[in-house]
């Protein structure tokens, strides 16, 4: 039960990297949205990084990681963060906590996609809370925390089910909710800032080292392996999609980003498992997939508008099943078909569809009830002069 | 010759323009600008208090046209940049006294 001066020093860094990414959220989906609704976007992230820090504080951590009660749910002793102190095995577990924290708030902030130029901000401060108390915290701890998917062997690294399948189908629930923006596939709604878009994946691009390699939660080899493979995905998925992109076209900036997204989301649960070169053809598969998933959701007219389905959703689906495909035993301690062992692949598949269907229905029904509460959309005309003024009174225009 | 001033929705302008083209009129000057008509602009409730917006962002089209072509140009507008609710903007006729290309000497000829 020592600490561990090595790892006490590493996690607090990768803590910090990984709080970096819900800004870099806010400022990727700020740049894809019409300029009145820019400072909207960045806010989002904000506030979300705010409710969930407090959250998680009173009573987020406890269910997810306190002792776990009959495989559903963790104890409620750390109410108030009561217990969780400086001593701990290897890290402090009050490091743990703030790790753990910095996680459950990134996640929320990809949801922003689902509503982006049209959401009331009171009704997201609400459904947000409702959200990642209700949806996150039962799936993390079914996960992480010791809950009834670790104990068959269902493995996710750095969050590949827990965060990317989850925000991906909850994205679409929260989308079909609260439907689509006035002038859906009527007129053009391109992005409005491109290089703030590029900046904001450079930023996630830079916090994922942090969100992967530290889900080691040591400074070890391990977490060394899920740094090099976290960057050949990202690289991998940005050459792909810009690729499949190409040849319909012309390769955008936006598409390559996008791609690096998608590998970035496809490697999160399976960094701790496969090798370098797994990594690229994982990186590849979901540029390529995730970009074909995009045109889909175009083509069915569905107003996801910021696509975490089709990126996070989709990749995160993919990468959990690659764990079953490329995992090999030397580097995380499970093996997959190239080993010649098929089983962790149906335990993937199990866990991927569960939590698709928990997070999409959940979300569907937490939505459904705060939009008859309070109503999740502004009014037509607070959507037609945009968020920046109608939520917050701001404007970046003269 | 006629100036055809057109003050529209911004979100309607790429149709309004592709519908100018089909008539075969290409040639426009276009500016984003912000405006406002009898209403003042929009009305928001902000946690109870008013708070206008009092300039609303538009596209405003400039084309000089033939004297016959200002009528069926003034459809097209209308037809593609139409909602029915306050706010789709205003259509302005002046006349033009004169053209001349600056690329050369041309002056107030048909071709322009």
């Amino acid at each position: 039960m020592a600490l561990d001066s090595g790892d006490t020093a590493f996690i607090p860094i990768c803590t910090a990297l990984v709080m970096l990414m819900t800004p870099g959220v806010g400022f990727f989906y700020s740049g894809l949205v019409r300029r009145k609704n820019l400072i909207s976007m960045v806010a989002l992230s904000f506030v979300v990084f705010s409710i969930v820090a407090l959250q998680w504080v009173f009573f987020g951590y406890s269910p997810v990681f306190g002792p776990d009660i009959s495989g559903i749910i963790g104890s409620f002793m750390f109410i108030g963060l009561e217990g969780v102190g400086t001593t701990g095995d290897g890290i402090p577990d009050l490091l743990f906590m703030v790790f753990q924290l910095v996680f459950a708030a990134v996640i929320l902030a990809i949801v922003t996609s689902a509503v982006a130029d049209r959401v009331k901000l009171s009704s997201f401060i609400v459904f947000g809370l409702l959200w990642t108390t209700l949806v996150y915290d039962p799936l993390a701890h079914r996960v992480w925390g010791g809950g009834w998917a670790a104990q068959p062997g269902i493995v996710d690294f750095a969050g590949g089910i827990v965060v990317h399948i989850s925000v991906g189908f909850s994205a679409l629930a929260l989308a079909l909710v609260i439907g689509k923006r006035v002038g859906f596939g009527q007129y053009s709604m391109d992005p409005h800032n491109i290089p703030m878009t590029l900046l904001g994946g450079a930023l996630l691009w830079f916090g994922w080292f942090g969100f992967n390699a530290g889900s080691a939660l040591a400074a070890n080899g391990l977490a060394v392996n899920a740094f090099v493979v976290t960057n050949i995905s990202a690289a991998s998925g940005a050459l792909a999609w810009m690729g499949a992109s190409w040849v319909r076209g012309k390769p955008s900036s936006l598409g390559m980003i996008s791609g690096a997204i998608a590998g970035l989301g496809a490697i999160t649960p399976a960094a701790g498992f496969v090798g370098p070169l797994a990594a690229i053809v994982i990186g590849m598969v979901s540029g390529v997939l995730c970009y074909y998933a995009l045109l889909f959701r175009i083509r069915k007219g569905l107003d996801e508008s910021l696509d975490a389905w089709a990126i996070h959703g989709v990749g995160g689906f993919w990468g959990t099943l690659s764990i079953g495909i490329f995992a090999i035993a030397s580097i995380g301690g499970v093996s997959g078909l190239i080993a010649g062992v098929g089983e962790q692949f149906l335990l993937q598949a199990f866990g991927a569809v569960t939590v698709m269907v928990f997070s999409f229905v959940g979300t569907y029904i937490i939505a459904r009830c705060v939009d008859a509460l309070m109503g999740l959309r502004v009014s037509e005309d607070e959507e037609y002069v945009g968020l920046d003024l109608s939520q917050h009174g701001e404007s970046i225009q003269v | 010759m006629k100036l055809v001033i057109a003050v529209i929705r911004p979100e309607k302008f790429e149709l309004v323009k592709k519908a100018l083209e089909v008539e075969g009129v290409v040639g426009m000057t276009v500016t984003e600008v912000k405006g406002r008509g009898e209403q003042k602009g929009i009305a928001l409730q902000f946690r109870g208090r008013a708070m206008p917006v009092d300039l609303i962002p538009k596209v405003k089209i400039e084309m000089v046209v033939e004297d016959a072509d200002v009528d069926k140009i003034i459809g097209t507008i209308r037809a593609n940049g139409r909602t029915g609710k306050p706010g789709d903007g205003r259509i302005f006729v002046a006349p033009v006294e004169s053209i001349c290309r600056v690329r050369t000497d041309l002056e107030d000829s048909a071709d322009l």
